[in-house]
């Protein structure tokens, strides 16, 4: 009888079968880890470092304009009724406010994360087709057809609900408000404005809309949302833009506008500004508030204390805790380790 | 076949402990769902108005804040799901077929001789094989070879101890030195009292007891070790007998021409070996036709070989003369000579029970080729025993040629073919335990009755059957008799008497009436003709005993050794009778020198009883070993099959197990198939142990299924034990790799894959949880749906199974010689481990949550640039976690982490890039690609992983440095380099030598106390070392 017959059944003998295939066998042990430890500790406390300084000069400017406090100037238009409301709000600068300043809208309390209102939209209706103008996706109920049955563009609630409070910036020069410019252009996400909300190719594109109505809260038409700038308007509207991208968290707050040009680009010089406020969005149903922040931003984005004191928290007890392994490590120590 | 139970559906202890913690986490699952239903309740009532945000239904009005936390209840169960480990099911069973797969493929569990691997018949419970707390084995045919060799007889009282055939056996025993490397890896240390491996101080002690000598196998069990596996069923080992000159001379005075018919025993004790069995005689023709159809595949031409057969023979006749050289084949293609075929088969037996025997004395390889070269026939027997003691009349010339219905034909030494005319059988009973052949002599006309059986019921049916004067003769040759009993049984012989009796006419045409009416009863006819047989059965008078000893299999002892040192409780359930079982307990190590045997055997309850009583007061007084079973001087038990049935009965049995567990190993004696099961059973339910069983034939069928997992040993007795087992394998020796390596890993894999997964899906699901408290409790996924799915489905599924698969936390060699470490492989799976992962995962998830959350609090992120780092954030913690956890790296480990991070990004940026408006509510646009736009997306993913991970990795640092487990120790010692481990073995050594006893471990005080037991990982044999206390059985 052949050899190969009488073990046609043998399995093979490989390392993989046998489970012996080479391995690398770590040992944690406290000898191995010291270095691991400083290192880490190290590296964590430079990024610490390098993130508080950074997040230190960092200038913010937050004004709280919701009105709550009765010698608040917008106390007065805190109440839903009152219509086209606008209330100012004066502040000063001890200096220089380096530039560029981004300016944002806050609001707190404000759940966009909300999971229904997140649903209400209709994302093929906001690239442009035209068949979701007359027939809008059943999500966006009820913010869907109006009550004589003529559909919403842009449908949904979270269209409908956009923030809608304006606002100008002043510097007091010798007692004469000089308007601060403010920049709209490029405050969205690139691709938002130019792959993913597209307008309808229709030229004008007010016509487009015929058939459909502005969504309830709305003021103007969709066609109309900038008056200043033709090209601004429709879906691709930055502030719309900036809208629709909904916040993760109940307190957020959203870009408005930067500050870039002219004498302005350098930043806000000292002295003494007015922010003029058109007050249109109702807070009180949900204990919201509102403000206004002016931040300029690094690398690292907004101004960020946390990040910086965890890197040189979590840094510090890295050390900490490589002394700690090295007085374990002289005490226990493997016998292998010699 | 009617007493085989249908089979038990079995499920593995760690599967029931899994569906506990399932359970736990459904209750989890709903709290957390509640938590959320009621944290929306009160989120909607804080709400001093409708705030645009709030969308009502498309009828405009809004639920009421109680009915929509009802809805928001199930909303979370949908949101929260995963966190019952559904993909943890189907991961089990493709991590059981791997490990099937890896157990099926192990080289060291395959059997050449068979050509068998190890079979796997039972898919759901080879984690179980890494729970047993005892074994139950079979011994005929499990621990032995269930291959009976003739040894010795006695005839007409005077013994005749073959010691020619004693030194050919020996011959045979002596185990081949390659055999040695493989098998005995590491010399066997004797386990000192009270050496352990599992506490701190015990360690201590291990390390100046390291002072395990290295250890030869006790010189007596080189007498019972089994043959090498090359010796195949009717190997020429059973075949061959070499005669006892001094009996074969006895035979060579036998006159056969006149009287000598009538008064010669040898003649009679010769013929009742020869034909009182039910062996059947097949020519060689039929035989030829099975091996030609097994060589075919292997013969090329059919001339040639016939050729080379011839030239064989040639060749053979040639060298029976003259020097012994190893066979080789001598074929000329041109020559074109046909032989029979049968001849060269013949042959070829010859040629191999040559090779067998070649050592052997000259001498009696002649003589014993003078009588079995006349002619060749092949034997059929029922049981192994019948055929080794017709292969021994054989040997002294008495060869059964032919059996009918009616008559068997024996040749003669002489040459003269012997007919005799069978009247009756009286087949083999249980209670009889003998069997009988009626025959008429063909030459003196009588009627004779020849009867085999057990020593102990014959001896009582001993009677004077003819003449007064033999009286004394009889008695004496009885007294003699009994004497070499009882020290064949000393030996570990299994016993058979013969006895031989004279009927008369009228006996017979009496008793034959008798006979027939038993035969055409229509009620108890089998009682009826029991109690015929027993009717003639009487007054017999004795013509000898045989002695037939059954081989232990190879490392039979080292494989008790290591599963008793492995903390496993091992029985033996036999049915042979005390003395021979207890001699083969010693034999295999069952027993030791140093253990407290108790016998317990007992006439009847009250005594059974009291004995009970007494030995539990005794072994009480002894102190339970850290294990809570076995005491500090190893107790053992002896119990037959009748004191076994008392002891079990209901009242008894509480006290009997009590005992038994205190018991190192039991031997069970004369016990029924019945018993064995119930043993088993009784175990397992009291003692809430796992149990494995392990036997060969259709008498271990029950046992084998009542035990957690059975075993069975596919020999030589069919495949009844096979098919209803769990595992089968070829040899006993492969228990030991299979319960100490493939359970231990199976087991301590799939404990670790299941905790894993718990915590993985915990620790994720989790995320999403956290994230309810920030958006008013109303379910929205802070991670696009289809990545929460792909999350478990392709990121982090495939690691885990290997994990499962592949880890390997202690390597195979210091499993099977530390055995110590498969009783600290049980305890990888406990609910306490279970609620620390949970609890682990619970901090790591408010971790992976809260960094983020801190660091974009107020910013004006957006949902799913939030949700992208705490995706990422939780891909590399759930990733690195498992890296903490797998003991060794292969490149398959490597390859599945970076391809699981690879496929991670990849098919999320292609995700977020393709899909500008599918899966609409959604909006997972350039998310990723923005986030890793940004610079403080890595900053938050290091920061938080390293958070996450921090604790756990210093506690297994921390671990592993003060109190490191001696698993960890074991495998520390695995990475010491060849050399280092050597030099570590070869100091060992020496400090053994000098030291005499207890040699201290050569590292120093350092050394000893934290490098504990150290296995001798030398693959070279051990250099032997006497044994200070060695008793041999066979003096």
């Amino acid at each position: 009888m052949s050899k190969e017959e009488n073990t046609a059944n043998r399995p093979d003998n490989t390392a993989f079968t046998q489970q012996r295939l080479p391995a690398w066998q770590p040992m944690l042990s406290a000898g191995i880890v010291i270095p691991g430890f400083v290192i880490i500790g190290v590296a964590f406390i430079g990024i610490g470092v390098a993130l508080f300084v950074t997040s230190q000069n960092i200038q913010v400017l937050e004004k709280d304009y919701t009105g709550i406090e009765t010698n608040s100037s917008c106390f007065k238009c805190i109440n839903p009724r009152v219509k086209n409301c606008n209330c100012t709000i004066n502040f000063s600068l001890d200096k220089l406010f380096e530039g560029p300043v981004f300016v944002y809208y806050g609001l707190s309390n404000y759940f966009q994360n909300y999971r229904k209102y997140g649903a209400s939209k209709d994302a093929a209706q906001l690239t442009g087709d035209l068949a979701y103008f007359t027939e809008p996706s059943t999500s966006c109920a009820p913010y869907r057809k109006d009550a004589k049955g003529k559909p919403i563009v842009p449908c949904g609630s979270i269209a409908n609900s956009i923030f809608n409070d304006t606002f100008k910036l002043f510097q007091i020069v010798n007692s004469r408000n000089v308007a601060v410019p403010l920049d709209g252009k490029g405050i969205a996400w690139w691709t938002d404005y130019n792959i993913k909300y597209r307008n309808p190719t229709t030229n004008p594109l007010k016509n487009a809309f015929n058939d459909t109505v502005k969504p309830i809260f709305w003021p103007r038409p969709a066609y109309e949302l900038d008056p200043t700038n033709p090209s601004n308007n429709g879906f691709i509207n930055q502030d719309f833009l900036v809208w629709m991208r909904r916040s993760a968290l109940p307190n957020f707050r959203k870009l408005y506008r930067r500050i870039t040009e002219g004498e302005y680009a350098k930043g806000l010089p000292a002295g003494d500004y007015a922010l003029v406020i058109g007050y249109n969005y109702p807070v009180k149903a949900f204990d919201g508030r509102k403000k206004v922040v002016f931040s300029n931003v690094s690398w690292m984005g907004g101004k960020n204390q946390f990040l910086g004191i965890a890197y040189l928290v979590i840094g510090s007890l890295c050390v900490v805790m490589s002394i700690v392994m090295l007085i374990v490590y002289a005490k226990f120590k493997f016998p292998d380790e010699e | 076949m009617l007493n085989i139970n249908r089979p038990r559906y079995k499920r593995s202890k760690l599967e029931r402990a899994l569906n506990r913690d399932v359970l736990c986490c459904v209750a989890l699952l709903f709290s957390m769902c509640l938590v959320g239903a009621v944290g929306h309740f009160m989120w909607r009532r804080s709400l001093p108005g409708t705030p645009p945000y709030l969308v009502p239904d498309p009828q405009g009005s809004l639920d009421a804040p109680s009915l929509s936390a009802f809805y928001m209840f199930f909303t979370m169960i949908i949101l929260l799901q995963i966190l019952i480990p559904i993909s943890l099911y189907v991961s089990i069973e493709l991590v059981k077929m791997a490990q099937v797969f890896f157990i099926t493929n192990d080289v060291d569990l395959y059997d050449a001789e068979w050509d068998r691997r190890v079979q796997c018949r039972a898919l759901n419970i080879t984690e179980d094989l890494g729970q047993i707390q005892y074994v139950f084995s079979d011994k005929t045919g499990t621990l032995t070879e269930n291959k009976m060799v003739f040894s010795r007889c006695s005839v007409m009282g005077t013994e005749y101890p073959h010691q020619e055939n004693a030194v050919r056996l020996a011959v045979v025993d002596e185990p081949d030195p390659d055999q040695e490397v493989v098998f005995d890896q590491r010399p066997r240390r004797r386990r000192e009292p009270g050496w352990t491996l599992a506490g701190g101080e015990e360690e201590e002690e291990s390390g100046s007891g390291a002072g395990q000598r290295p250890q030869a196998a006790p010189p007596r069990s080189k007498a019972a070790r089994s043959a090498p596996g090359d010796v195949a069923f009717s190997s020429p080992l059973e075949k061959e007998v070499v005669p006892d000159k001094a009996l074969l001379q006895q035979i060579v005075k036998i006159d056969f021409s006149g009287g000598g018919w009538e008064v010669d025993p040898y003649l009679d004790f010769f013929l009742a070996l020869a034909i009182c069995n039910t062996v059947v005689v097949s020519t060689a023709t039929a035989q030829r036709e099975r091996l030609s159809q097994l060589s075919s595949a292997s013969v090329s031409t059919g001339p040639s070989y016939a050729l080379s057969s011839l030239a064989q023979k040639v060749g053979s006749l040639r060298r029976s003369l003259a020097s012994w050289k190893p066979l080789t084949r001598r074929a000329s293609p041109d020559c074109q000579v046909l032989a029979p075929e049968e001849e060269e088969e013949e042959v070829e037996e010859e040629e191999r029970g040559r090779a067998s025997g070649r050592a052997g004395d000259m001498d009696a390889l002649r003589s014993c080729r003078l009588v079995v070269d006349s002619d060749e026939v092949l034997f059929e027997a029922e049981s192994p025993d019948e055929a080794a003691l017709v292969y021994a009349a054989k040997a002294y010339g008495f060869t059964l040629l032919a059996r009918g219905p009616a008559s068997v034909a024996v040749r003669l030494p002489h040459g003269e073919r012997l007919e005799l005319e069978v009247l009756d059988t009286l087949s083999f009973d249980a209670h009889r335990k003998r069997m009988s052949v009626l025959v008429r002599h063909p030459v003196t006309g009588e009627m004779v009755l020849y009867t085999k059986g057990a020593d102990y019921t014959l001896m009582e049916l001993l009677g004077s059957p003819c003449a007064e004067q033999l009286n004394d003769d009889q008695r004496s040759v009885a007294a003699y008799c009994q004497k070499h009993l009882d020290q064949y049984a000393k030996e570990g012989l299994r016993t058979l008497c013969f006895t031989r009796k004279t009927v008369s006419e009228r006996e017979y045409s009496e008793w034959s009436t008798l006979r027939r009416t038993a035969l055409a009863a229509m009620d108890n006819r089998g009682g009826q003709v029991r109690d015929s047989a027993v009717h003639l059965e009487r007054d017999l008078s004795l013509l000898g005993a045989t002695g037939i000893v059954d081989r232990l299999q190879d490392s039979v002892p080292d494989t008790i050794e290591a599963l008793r040192e492995a903390g496993i409780q091992v029985w033996v359930l036999t049915g042979d009778k005390p003395e021979t079982a207890v001699n083969i307990a010693y034999a295999c190590r069952l027993l030791d020198e140093g253990d407290m045997v108790i016998n317990m055997s007992s006439k009847d309850k009250r005594q059974c009883a009291s004995m009970l009583d007494c030995t539990l007061e005794a072994v009480r007084r002894y102190p339970l070993g850290p294990d809570g079973a076995g005491t500090d001087p190893t107790v053992a038990m002896v119990i037959d099959g009748r004191t076994l049935a008392m002891a079990l009965e209901s009242d008894l049995q509480e006290r009997f197990v009590e005992l038994a567990r205190r018991c190192r190993s039991v031997l069970c004696c004369r016990v029924t198939p019945v018993q064995k099961s119930d043993v088993v059973k009784v175990i397992r339910d009291k003692l809430k142990v796992m149990t494995l069983a392990v036997g060969d034939g259709a008498n271990d069928v029950n046992m084998i299924q009542a035990a957690d997992v059975g075993i069975g040993i596919s020999g030589q007795e069919g495949m009844q034990a096979v098919m209803a087992s769990d595992f089968a394998i070829c040899r006993f020796k492969h228990l030991r790799k299979l319960v100490l390596v493939h359970g231990h890993w199976c087991h301590s894999r799939l404990a670790h894959m299941i905790v894993y997964f718990f915590y993985k899906n915990v620790a994720y699901v989790n995320i999403l949880f956290w994230y309810q408290f920030y958006c008013g409790f109303t379910g929205t996924t802070v991670i696009d749906i289809w990545l929460v799915i792909f999350f478990n489905l392709f990121y982090t599924s495939v690691p885990p199974i290997m994990f499962g698969i592949m880890d390997r936390d202690v390597s195979a060699e210091t499993l099977m010689g530390l055995a110590e470490l498969y009783r600290l492989g049980q305890g990888e799976y406990k609910s306490s481990i279970f609620w620390v992962a949970i609890l682990d995962a619970f901090y790591q998830s408010l971790v992976c949550f809260f960094i983020p959350y801190l660091t974009y609090r107020g910013s004006d992120v957006d949902v799913f640039t939030f949700g992208t780092p705490l995706n990422t954030v939780s891909l590399f913690t759930i990733l690195l976690h498992l890296s903490m956890e797998i003991k060794a790296w292969t490149a398959v480990h490597w390859g599945v982490m970076m391809g699981s991070v690879g496929v991670f990004f990849v098919s999320i940026l292609a995700y977020n890039a393709l899909c500008v408006t599918c899966n609409p509510p959604a909006n997972p646009y350039w998310t990723l690609q923005t986030q890793m736009g940004d610079p403080m997306f890595y900053l938050v993913c290091l920061l938080t992983t390293v958070v996450a991970l921090l604790p756990r990795y210093t506690f297994h640092v921390l671990r592993n440095t003060l109190r490191p487990s001696p698993l960890l120790l074991a495998r520390n010692l695995e990475r010491l380099a060849p050399a280092a481990r050597r030099r570590w073995t070869q100091g060992w050594r020496r400090g053994t030598r000098g030291g005499g006893g207890r040699g201290d471990a050569p590292g120093g005080e350092d050394g000893s106390r934290r490098g504990g037991p150290v296995p001798d990982l030398d693959p070279s044999p051990a250099p032997p070392a006497p044994r200070d206390t060695s008793t041999t059985i066979a003096t």
